[in-house]
């Protein structure tokens, strides 16, 4: 089960409808072990592209190298598809390395409705999970 | 020679859950091989061939080593170099 600040929540879907058609990407940094995310990180995507996301190298440094100062980690990261469902893809599930962290798709491809889904991604398994918001 | 390598969750069963570890070399290729003797199985995780895997990224202090030398990038005592997973990924199956 992913629990989310309602305010996170929203920063993420407006980051995707901004960014939209290209994917958004980013990171919400909660306290080390408290499965808590809090504070909304947003990545440039240094693909720049509608079907690809990467973050930069130097940038994920910087921020990784706070959170580890501030004792917090990657609780959730998330990730926008532009013309498909909000659901991972093979390349997703390659890459997902953070044992810890919630990911977090969001699909733009309809205009009015915005998906917003989290999954568990461990040794290449994926588990989606529910999603509850909060005050 | 002492040459810190911080290494990130998902590697730290490599090195016995440690979150940092120390080496020598004089080349970031040569730290790899010196960090295998001890934790095996580590520097598979991140070369492939000759060359780094795309899946992580690898910095000599401030700087991922692609824009340096890659694994050819000196090092010495006194650095650190860190690892973490690179983040990316697509709605198309790569």
């Amino acid at each position: 089960m992913l629990t989310i600040p309602r305010e996170c929540y929203e920063k993420i879907i407006a980051h995707a409808r901004a960014d939209h058609p290209d994917e958004a990407c980013g990171v919400i940094a909660g306290p080390a072990g408290s499965d808590r995310p809090e504070r909304f990180i947003p990545m440039q995507n240094a693909e720049r592209s509608p079907t690809f996301y990467s973050f930069d190298s130097q940038e994920q440094l910087k921020v990784w190298r706070e959170m580890d100062d501030r004792d917090e980690e990657a609780v959730v990261i998330y990730h926008s598809h532009t013309a498909t469902e909000a659901y991972p893809s093979r390349t997703d599930v390659s890459y997902a390395s953070e044992p810890q962290a919630h990911y977090v798709l969001v699909s733009t491809r309809d205009e009015a409705e915005t998906e917003f889904r989290s999954y568990r991604i461990l040794d290449g398994v994926v588990t989606e999970e529910p999603v509850q918001t909060t005050e | 020679m002492a040459i810190e390598v911080r290494i990130p969750t998902i590697l730290r069963s490599y090195t016995g859950g440690a979150k940092s570890v120390q080496g020598s070399g004089s080349t970031l290729a040569e730290l790899l091989v010196n960090l295998d003797a001890e934790h095996g199985g580590l520097r598979d995780r991140l070369v492939d061939g000759e060359n780094l895997r795309r899946f992580v990224n690898v910095y000599l202090n401030d700087e991922d080593v692609r824009f340096l030398g890659g694994l050819e990038t000196p090092v010495a005592d006194g650095d650190t170099v860190t690892v973490l997973p690179a983040v990316a990924g697509g709605s198309v199956s790569a």
